[in-house]
């Protein structure tokens, strides 16, 4: 792979990287706490959205960004032909 | 069969099937375990990981924690799972492309210097310690409990136990044994979640549970708690931060950061087969974690609650009015499970008003109409203590399951404890025997020698770790999170700098690692004591006032330490002598997944 290629392939992996560590900041520390409050004025069946994000909706995020991640990047790496397979 | 006897059974049957598996395991495969884990499937991978990571803080302290602390213990529930996506995203793959076997082999390479080393190894001993200590509190706690002992003399034969189990050592590393160490927890946590949900919300999920309708009231569960803990003086539950947006903040930053700084859990991600395999074990071990961690706000709440129900009949009734007399508990009639709580000393009872009823309050609130409630009911002050860390062991006893599922419990406890301060143990005696003794001081010495220096080593720490846990700087649960804090603090952001600048070199990467934990330890121990030990406190230098930087408190530091170090790695590089070329080739190649290899050691 030259030069070029090489730094174009790490350049997309930052912006996905930089996509997903978004996400990860927005269900936990703004929806979890920064604007918990605010939130907590919406609620569904009893439970407060906020406190929702904070206890149970920011994990299920967590582990879908994980593997949106995966999948996304594997085929980055199909693309510039990187990946193992 | 009584409660005790299932206690046994459990304990018994589970421990023989670790033993059992071990045995299988090292009879089936004469490849030591780097290489057989080489193999290992991420789904196998990621529930190995799991098992690793769910430690005594996790399964016996963390839901009692949240219990008390209501919305504000979400720190530990957002910040022990999300800091899995920065180890997918900024750690795994690059470590697994770099293919080394440990973490000090990484500083070793990358930043080619034993002084970085040293450093690095001094950080992860630090950080392992402390993380001891709390595992040494949640030992006690089940000990003391399955044996029927005090606290203290649950601490000793823990420590020993620990000790024991450390040095026969094979039970760890081994990916099966973990395996079924993790169904053991994962099922001894959730069982009795779903009885007690379906009991008091007719929901058998506890995670939908928790959003249910609570018992015969017309009220959800957490309408009802909130408007229970309320009216006894307590913080509301659903929204009352920890001090503060700031402190939380933080201390959810410092978690998470912390979770992809600790040693233990990284060098699993070293031994996969491909880079894409390491991505994809972070996501399968977060899925297996979540289903702890999602049981976990579900039984904090159902546990206060059924708390509050044992010893205030008001609490089952719609509007009922807790300080008529009658519904506080008569202490001659308390169930069986505050007697076995009140021998280990963990659960205590004194009689303020001398009616021989239980008064559960917060006889400190500012509220003073319920003050007014209090005093003109006679009550004299709250007469109930009860440590945060017996909840999950407590649970099934209180909703009053059958004694089966309290035997199971204590065995995932046990499991939990044991497993984790063993595996410390493991990496703290590799690190001083390998790592520095015989990598830095004496290179020449024998095997013997070597196993030698690290049984001394495990011995030293794990009597440090029990003398501190007789006295712990706090629940099991938060001195977990100290630990953390001083892994986020030094190791965290070494490792990233290591992987995405190619232009960081030693003298940096040192001056931030020190500047880290020296600025998180200084701040820690000043609240709680020069390594912990207790009347060593020396907030007098600060002005005496506690958490003096922002209002947070020295659990939650370690990011502030983090910020620092970075600071620190990229002032001090900037004046200092460039990376050699090999090195900045070197990061250059991490960056492509193709070709990683084998994991190879130094």
């Amino acid at each position: 792979m030259d030069k070029e290629r090489m730094e174009e392939y790490w350049k997309r992996n930052l912006k996905i990287i930089g996509y997903i560590l978004v996400v990860w900041f927005l269900v936990s520390y703004v929806a979890g706490i920064l604007i918990v409050d605010w939130l907590n004025n919406i609620q569904i069946a009893g439970a407060k959205l906020g406190f929702w994000f904070a206890q149970q909706g920011s994990i299920i995020v967590f582990i879908a960004l994980i593997f949106i991640y995966c999948k996304i990047v594997n085929n980055l790496d199909r693309e510039f032909d990187v990946l193992e397979e | 069969m009584s409660t005790q006897i299932w206690i046994y059974f459990f304990v018994i049957l589970t421990f023989g099937l670790y033993i059992g598996i071990a045995v299988w395991a090292r009879a089936g495969s004469t490849k030591d375990f780097y290489v057989a884990s080489g193999g290992v499937h991420p789904v196998t991978n990621g529930m190995a990981i799991a098992a690793d990571w769910m430690s005594a803080a996790s399964f016996i302290s963390m839901a009692g924690l949240v219990a008390f602390m209501g919305y504000g213990g979400s720190v530990f529930l957002m910040g022990w799972t999300g800091g899995f996506v920065l180890l997918a995203t900024l750690l795994a793959p690059y470590l697994r492309k770099f293919g080394r076997y440990t973490v000090p082999d990484f500083f070793r390479t990358r930043y080619y210097s034993r002084v970085a080393t040293a450093v690095a190894v001094l950080c992860l001993l630090i950080a392992s310690l402390t993380y001891i200590i709390g595992q040494m509190t949640g030992v006690g706690v089940a000990f003391s409990r399955f044996l029927q002992v005090s606290n203290t003399v649950g601490i000793l034969i823990g420590m020993i136990v620990v000790f024991f189990y450390a040095v026969w050592g094979g039970m760890k590393g081994i990916t099966y044994t973990q395996v079924a160490q993790y169904l053991v927890m994962i099922i001894a946590y959730t069982i009795p979640a779903i009885f007690i949900a379906f009991q008091i919300t007719g929901n058998p999920i506890p995670q939908l549970g928790l959003w249910s309708g609570y018992e015969e009231t017309s009220a959800f569960l957490l309408e009802k708690l909130d408007s229970v803990v309320k009216g006894l003086g307590f913080n509301e539950y659903t929204t009352y931060f920890r001090l503060s947006k700031t402190n939380m903040f933080f201390y959810t930053l410092s978690l998470m950061i912390g979770t992809a700084g600790l040693p233990h859990v990284i060098m699993r991600f070293f031994t996969v087969a491909k880079v894409k395999d390491a991505r994809l074990s972070a996501g399968w071990a977060l899925l297996f974690i979540a289903v702890l961690y999602t049981t976990c706000p579900a039984v904090a709440s159902m546990a206060r609650l059924n708390l509050h129900a044992t010893v205030n009949k008001a609490t089952l009734q719609d509007n009922g009015d807790f300080f008529a007399p009658g519904n506080s508990l008569v202490y001659e009639d308390r169930p069986q499970w505050m007697k076995n709580w009140e021998i280990t000393g963990l659960l205590s009872w004194e009689d303020k008003n001398n009616d021989g009823r239980i008064q559960y309050y917060n006889a400190g609130t500012s509220n003073q109409s319920i003050l007014d409630k209090a005093a003109a009911a006679g009550w004299e002050g709250n007469e109930l203590t009860v440590n945060r860390d017996i909840i999950v062991l407590a649970n099934p006893e209180i909703a009053k399951l059958p004694g089966w599922v309290i035997g199971l419990v204590a065995a995932g406890g046990l499991a939990a404890a044991l497993s984790t301060a063993a595996g410390l143990l493991l990496a703290i005696s590799s690190a001083i025997s390998h790592d520095l003794i015989k990598g830095m001081i004496k290179p020449d010495m024998s095997e013997k020698g070597e196993l030698m220096a690290g049984r001394i080593a495990m011995a030293l720490s794990v009597l440090f770790a029990a003398y501190l846990g007789l006295n712990p700087p706090d629940f099991a649960a938060g001195t977990v999170a100290i630990a953390f804090g001083l892994a986020a603090s030094s190791l965290f952001p070494a490792l990233m700098m290591g992987i995405f600048s190619k232009t960081m070199n030693k003298e940096g990467a040192i001056a931030g690692m020190l500047a880290g934990i020296g600025f998180t330890m200084i701040y820690v121990f000043a609240h709680k004591g020069f390594f912990f030990i207790p009347g060593t406190e020396f907030l007098g230098l600060f002005g005496g006032k506690p958490n003096f930087i922002f209002g947070i408190e020295p659990n939650a530091i370690g990011a502030v330490g983090a910020i620092i170090n970075f600071a620190a790695a990229f002032i001090v590089k900037n004046m200092t002598q460039k990376v050699p070329d090999d090195i900045a080739e070197m990061v250059e190649n991490i960056r492509y997944p193709k070709g990683s290899g084998e994991a190879r050691g130094h």
